[in-house]
């Protein structure tokens, strides 16, 4: 099957095509906000961090505002830098640089302050944009696709029919060559074993085993239960009793093909097949994530009715809670029916047709609404 | 967009018991306390008569789970009993625990 994407110069496939406006520091965000909400075509990326963190925390926002200027869905970026920040901006635009697209940038204390930054930044982009919008989609293989899955404010019906349905359509990709990314280390837990049975290599099941205990590690060092947390209250609402229960419904929607590779928070998988990123399941630090592995479209099963999408990759609601389908019609895309299941080809294959239209352009939910500018990076240490 | 499953079902289910080896079944609707239903165990049919209101997407017992024993789903441990659970019993976080992410059962470095 082929769909109708953008060619990128490093031999990667968009399927949408913006200027991302990357900001390097929470300090910075407001400018990267402001520029780009000035010119169209442009999509920001904000976050908490970037200053007042452990080396290995600003490594991983480094390394992870490099994956993202990376994602196919940008055909430029344009980072916006404060100038006196812990990551190092210089560091950030020449690994987004190697990719071979379009890089610029505005340091706001060299510039003079936000509205010159601003002022500054918008011409840049405007430019960038200009050159971008002369790219017309060619036909692809749909090998080329890199699909994410994620859950959220899930209850029952989402380990019974939302995540297996997408499970189904992860394996109909993964055969055809292409390539699927999961995560939501938390949400492993007490299900870490069919993962670890599933290991390409017995070092990715050793890889499975060690994230799951290091993620539990330190919930367990915070000396408290960490239902409430996980499950959430809202997923105890809906009928999830344990973080067992959760991760077992949790973990189908990466479907059952092989593991291949499991890689650390913030870095892009190479070659094809299905991989782990190692990632809590919060929505915000867990569909950053999926754009900095490089992910093109993301399935986003909930129960309860999670609305977030992301601001350069388009989000595929899918729910298997029928009276959320109805009151939350503005943000849910597909519904599956709760039934007796006889297997789920068919709806794995409809999910698959709606992921090869939403590559060719067709437009989500959460993109039309414009719904989900508030990502984050995940950090592991103290912000000091 | 609606995908249906409905090809070749006939009755529309009430409750689900996922894996043969399962001690609970999940609602697939809202179920009064009282109501008696006939669930396939794999390739046996199970009566259940409900000593609770059981709500949408929710679980019960099929069995006799005495206190302390393993609460499974999908053919897998999910949590353990609290307490002495009834067949037909509402099985949620009153009567069932986590055995994972317990930092409240662990001596922590303080």
């Amino acid at each position: 099957m082929s769909f109708l994407g953008y060619r990128r110069r490093d031999g990667s496939v968009g399927v949408r095509n913006y200027i991302g406006i990357i900001s390097t520091v929470s300090c910075a965000n407001d400018v990267a906000w402001w520029i780009s909400q000035e010119v169209n075509g442009c999509v920001p990326f904000i976050h908490g961090q970037g200053c007042c963190q452990t080396q290995p925390d600003l490594d991983q926002v480094t390394r992870t505002l490099i994956s993202l200027g990376w994602n196919p869905n940008l055909a430029g970026v344009l980072i916006v830098s404060l100038g006196c920040e812990g990551v190092l901006a210089d560091q950030i635009a020449a690994g987004i640089a190697k990719s071979d697209k379009p890089v610029e940038m505005v340091v706001i204390q060299k510039i003079g302050g936000a509205k010159a930054s601003v002022a500054q930044g918008s011409s840049l982009a405007q430019a960038m944009v200009a050159k971008a919008s002369k790219l017309r989609r060619e036909e692809f293989a749909d090998s080329v696709l890199v699909l994410g899955v994620k859950c959220g404010a899930s209850d029952t019906t989402s380990g019974l029919a939302a995540n297996p349905a997408v499970g189904a359509a992860c394996d109909l990709l993964i055969d055809n060559g292409g390539t699927c990314i999961f995560g939501e280390t938390t949400e492993f837990i007490g299900a870490e074993h069919i993962l670890a049975r599933r290991a390409a290599t017995h070092q990715v099941a050793e890889k499975i085993m060690n994230i799951v205990s290091r993620m539990e590690k330190r919930v367990i060092a915070m000396g408290v239960d960490m239902r409430g947390g996980q499950p959430t209250t809202g997923n105890i609402a809906g009928g999830l009793t344990t973080i067992e229960e959760k991760s077992l419904g949790a973990i189908v929607k990466g479907g059952s093909r092989p593991i291949q590779e499991v890689y650390e928070y913030g870095e892009r998988p190479q070659g094809k097949g299905l991989f782990i990123v190692d990632t809590p399941g919060r929505e915000p630090e867990f569909l950053t994530a999926l754009a900095a592995a490089g992910a093109q479209v993301i399935f986003f099963t909930t129960g309860l009715g999670a609305p977030q999408g992301f601001p350069f990759i388009p989000v595929i609601k899918v729910t298997a809670n029928p009276a959320i389908y109805e009151q939350l019609s503005d943000h849910m895309d597909i519904l599956i029916d709760l039934a007796v299941q006889t297997g789920f080809a068919e709806a794995g294959s409809a999910l698959y047709q709606e992921v090869i239209q939403v590559a060719s352009g067709k437009q989500t939910k959460a993109e039309i609404l414009n719904y989900g500018n508030f990502p984050n990076i995940f950090t592991i240490g103290p912000t000091i | 967009m609606a995908v249906s499953f409905w090809k070749g079902v006939e009755l529309k289910q009430q409750a689900v018991v996922l894996n043969p080896k399962d001690n609970v079944a999940t609602a697939l609707c809202y179920l009064e306390a009282g109501s008696i239903l006939q669930l396939k165990v794999g390739e046996q049919i199970a009566e259940i008569k409900l000593r609770a209101p059981v709500p949408f997407g929710h679980k019960f017992s099929l069995t006799q789970i005495a206190a302390g024993s393993p609460v499974i789903k999908y053919g897998e441990v999910i949590g353990t009993s609290t307490k002495a659970i009834q067949p037909g019993d509402y099985v949620h976080v009153h009567n069932v625990a986590s055995a994972r992410g317990r930092g409240d059962l662990t001596e922590v470095m303080k």
